[in-house]
């Protein structure tokens, strides 16, 4: 213990490499000038009921985002998540209620289906099985990851509305409700799963050999594979993370809408994509991390937030996160450049 | 041939980049109607060469006179309004369109904003037609052979008015009949006035369709004979020229290790076909090797030879077409890096920056990548035991970094070298495979690296080294293979090892079996 925490310090004299986080850091200096800014015109902002309030609202693109995190520093992307949370989504329902749509709709508010954990334990079953197979085609077919994910965008919204014969699922009991919208403490439970999972991630990418490999195979694949990794597999791995995370949202997001829609999730994959670029990953692989994605997700909730706060026209708040987007990966260059 | 009756003069021509001088004061001419050959070990200058004849480098100085007046070649396609063409062994072109669209590319004759397609078609015709080459006009280019699509290139030449044509290596991937078409097409554009300047190691067919032959070497020029009054062997002393004192000779490793005749690693037949221009190229051919513990073994050869191909089938990096491969006495299942990495081979790759490090990592990432099965516990790389035994490694080999942090990418070409080189130290090889380990590398840092290689060869570890710098093999190596167009042509002890018999065996060509050229035609 104590040899160890000499080599640390000694290690530290030779210095930490802030740089490595120069680019994460940049989406933090713009997330802390927004939130003064947002403060002075708007003291109500920074209350703290306002501040959960902006957790919850991005605590599902969060989770996505931790997924995709994984994905983009791999070099690849995936566009289907939206699609895959909406099925997700109907499948817990159903397993819950013990049915699709107007069958269930007697039903209403009683569980006559099989249980809440299989029903949460079905989403994420399906999120796996969607990323699994999109990540195989992608490791193993070879096809590129945006072409494959762009036909899961498509196919899993069809097996969505297929599945539930275009009808929600919704309103279930207290016990169902209780993980969208229900709280511990002051603290609403989508956002205590969101910080628990973001932890874990961040911990696996910053402290696992898995981790590690991740960042090898975005970084250089060939590389990668000329030093032992298999690297087909670390592919295939990340898929079926957002599979998970998309699988655990599509359940989250219908507990706290209490109706599982196959409408949910539309064009969600666009605004995680933005978060986890803006949060300083390189599309390109190799480089990022959870941390920047936490941040880049924060930036958008918060900006949305603050801005209706205002009472600025949603109109005119889609111009500004597009402005923000752009701007904050210029910063993003800017500082590697520097470099 | 003076200034001014030459079609092409080149004379005193220098470039250098940011720490090599690739040209010194070189001088080249070519006549109409003549066929010029131009030769030299990889690195002596003729890519450089050729490249600022072609518009691609302007020349730091010098003069370069066409048809007796001084010109400046600004961009590649000045070069060709000049009437200068050049065609690269790798060709340029346009696969999904037709060889008429390919030759007229850019130029396609009709009226404004449209093609005339009979017009096209007559014209295509006619050049074809003219130079016997039996091609249709309208087929499609990725439906050819490579011989053919190289006819393409000459006929684009040609439909361009050329005066001098430069051909880099052009029969490297033909067979000995597509050679013996294309020579006839090379004759009758020198019967028509052509200067053709024909760049090849091939040195029999130099002699075979050249009238003069130029030497480059180490940037510099180094003879210029006519064919007639030379041969293959003067060709060879004037390719390598230079003494071989100057380097440092040491007893064999074997001799000093004392286990002489363990063999750890044999290569049988090792053979793989095609590359990603030519899915029948024949890369390796029937190839074996036998590598001693403690021993440096040498691959010599020219450019596509087949020694950077063979070192990746033996560390599974691609795969083979038929072979083994035994360690220790002992077939192995060598499909992927990852079994050879069980088996303890370890490869630093020719490539390093594209292929032996993960740039935008940090030098700890790097270093420990191989070896993270060792440095984890339920997969927590353990923090402490990593930084030891990086700091170690940046302290034994002087690695000079700020911190284990810095991303590679910063580091200098030798101090990247010594990354790679730690990364499978760490996983305490049997056998190392090191292609061109000091490519891009000062000369400081060579000798850091010759002296590691000394060592970890005495401390039993095998090593093949790959390099294009015969010197440099005939210094290190206990035993040195000659490869030339991926077979084995000779093997020499470093009793034996001089520049006059690695370059005599890396250009001899064995003739092309029946059997292959039939394969290469189909």
């Amino acid at each position: 213990m104590t040899t160890q925490s000499v080599t640390k310090s000694t290690a530290r004299k030779g210095g930490t490499d802030w740089s490595a986080y120069a680019s994460q850091f940049g989406a933090l200096g713009v997330l802390i000038i927004i939130c003064i800014i947002f403060a002075v015109i708007e003291p109500a902002f920074v209350s703290p009921i306002n501040l959960f309030n902006v957790l919850r609202q991005v605590s599902i693109y969060g989770l996505l985002a931790l997924g995709m995190t994984f994905v983009i520093l791999t070099g690849g992307i995936d566009l289907s998540v939206g699609s895959l949370l909406a099925l997700s989504g109907l499948v817990a329902a159903a397993v819950y209620k013990g049915g699709t749509g107007l069958l269930s709709a007697g039903t209403a508010g009683q569980a006559a289906g099989f249980g809440l954990w299989p029903a949460i334990g079905a989403a994420i079953l399906v999120g796996i099985l969607g990323g699994l197979l999109q990540g195989s085609v992608v490791s193993w077919l070879k096809v590129p990851p945006f072409i494959v994910t762009l036909g899961g965008l498509t196919a899993f919204r069809g097996l969505a509305l297929l599945f539930s014969s275009g009808q929600p699922i919704s309103t279930f009991t207290d016990e169902y409700k209780f993980w969208g919208q229900g709280m511990i403490g002051p603290v609403p439970v989508p956002v205590i799963i969101f910080l628990s999972f973001a932890v874990l991630a961040f911990i696996i990418l910053r402290y696992t050999r898995y981790g590690r490999h991740v960042y090898a195979v975005g970084g250089n694949p060939e590389a990668a594979r000329l030093s032992g990794l298999k690297v087909n597999n670390v592919v295939l791995s990340v898929y079926v993370i957002t599979g998970f995370f998309a699988g655990l949202s599509g359940f989250l997001l219908s507990s706290r809408l209490n109706s599982a829609e196959q409408v949910a999730g539309v064009g969600y994959e666009l605004t995680v994509i933005a978060g986890v670029v803006i949060g300083g990953t390189s599309l390109f692989g190799g480089e990022g991390g959870i941390f920047g994605t936490v941040i880049g997700i924060l930036l958008i909730g918060v900006l949305s937030n603050g801005l209706t706060l205002m009472n600025v026209s949603p109109y005119i708040q889609q111009i500004l996160v597009g402005l923000i987007i752009v701007f904050a990966v210029f910063l993003d260059q800017l500082i590697k450049r520097r470099r | 041939m003076d200034k001014h009756s030459a079609l092409l003069w080149m004379e005193d021509v220098s470039k250098s980049f940011p720490g090599v001088q690739a040209l010194q004061n070189v001088s080249l001419h070519v006549g109409a109607g003549e066929i010029l050959g131009l030769i030299g070990q990889n690195g002596a200058g003729k890519s450089t060469l050729m490249k600022i004849l072609s518009g691609v480098y302007m020349p730091d100085s010098g003069e370069i006179l066409l048809g007796g007046e001084p010109i400046q070649i600004h961009n590649p396609h000045h070069a060709q309004e000049l009437g200068i063409s050049i065609i690269y062994q790798e060709l340029n072109l346009m696969p999904n369109l037709s060889v008429m669209e390919n030759i007229f590319v850019g130029r396609e004759p009709g009226p404004p904003l449209f093609v005339s397609r009979s017009k096209l078609e007559r014209q295509t015709r006619a050049i074809l037609d003219r130079m016997r080459m039996h091609l249709r006009p309208t087929a499609l280019v990725r439906s050819l052979s490579v011989a053919e699509q190289q006819m393409v290139e000459i006929a684009k030449a040609i439909s361009r008015d050329v005066r001098v044509l430069i051909m880099d290596e052009p029969t490297s991937a033909l067979s000995e009949t597509e050679v013996e078409t294309l020579f006839d097409i090379i004759r009758q554009l020198r019967d028509s006035g052509v200067a053709v300047i024909f760049i090849s190691h091939r040195l029999e067919e130099v002699l075979h369709i050249c009238d003069r032959v130029t030497v480059l070497r180490d940037g510099a020029n180094a003879g210029d004979v006519a064919v007639k009054a030379t041969s293959r062997e003067e060709l060879i002393r004037m390719m390598v020229g230079r003494p071989l004192d100057q380097f440092f000779h040491r007893d064999s490793h074997l001799d000093e290790s004392g286990n002489s005749a363990d063999t750890v690693l044999e290569a049988r037949g090792i053979s793989r076909r095609g590359t990603a221009l030519n899915p029948d190229a024949v890369v390796l051919d029937n190839v074996s090797l036998a590598l001693k513990r403690g021993e440096i073994l040498g691959l010599a050869g020219l450019v596509g030879a087949g020694r950077t191909e063979l070192a990746r089938v033996i560390f599974g990096a691609d795969k083979r077409s038929s072979g083994e491969i035994w360690i220790e006495g002992r077939p192995a299942k060598i499909q992927s890096p990852v079994d050879a990495i069980k088996h303890g081979i370890g490869l630093v790759p020719e490539d390093r920056k594209g292929q032996g490090l993960i740039l935008k990592l940090a030098v700890r990432v790097n270093m420990t990548l191989a070896n993270l099965d060792k440095l984890s516990s339920l997969d927590f790389v353990q923090q402490g035991a990593e930084r030891r035994v990086v700091d170690d490694y940046i302290q034994r080999f002087e690695i000079r970094t700020p911190s284990p942090e810095q991303r590679v990418v910063n580091l200098s070409g030798g101090n990247q070298q010594k990354v790679v080189i730690s990364k499978w130290l760490m996983l305490n090889p049997k056998i190392l495979i090191m292609d061109e380990p000091t490519r891009g590398i000062d000369v400081g840092a060579k000798s850091e690296i010759y002296e590691l290689m000394h060592e970890l060869a005495s401390q039993g570890i095998s090593i093949i080294m790959i390099s294009s710098e015969f010197p440099e093999l005939i210094a290190m190596c206990d035993r040195i293979i000659c490869l030339a167009e991926g077979r084995v042509t000779g093997e020499v002890t470093r009793e034996e090892a001089t520049l006059e018999t690695l370059m005599h065996y890396c250009t001899l060509r064995e003739q092309v079996v029946a059997s292959q050229e039939g394969s290469a035609i189909a």
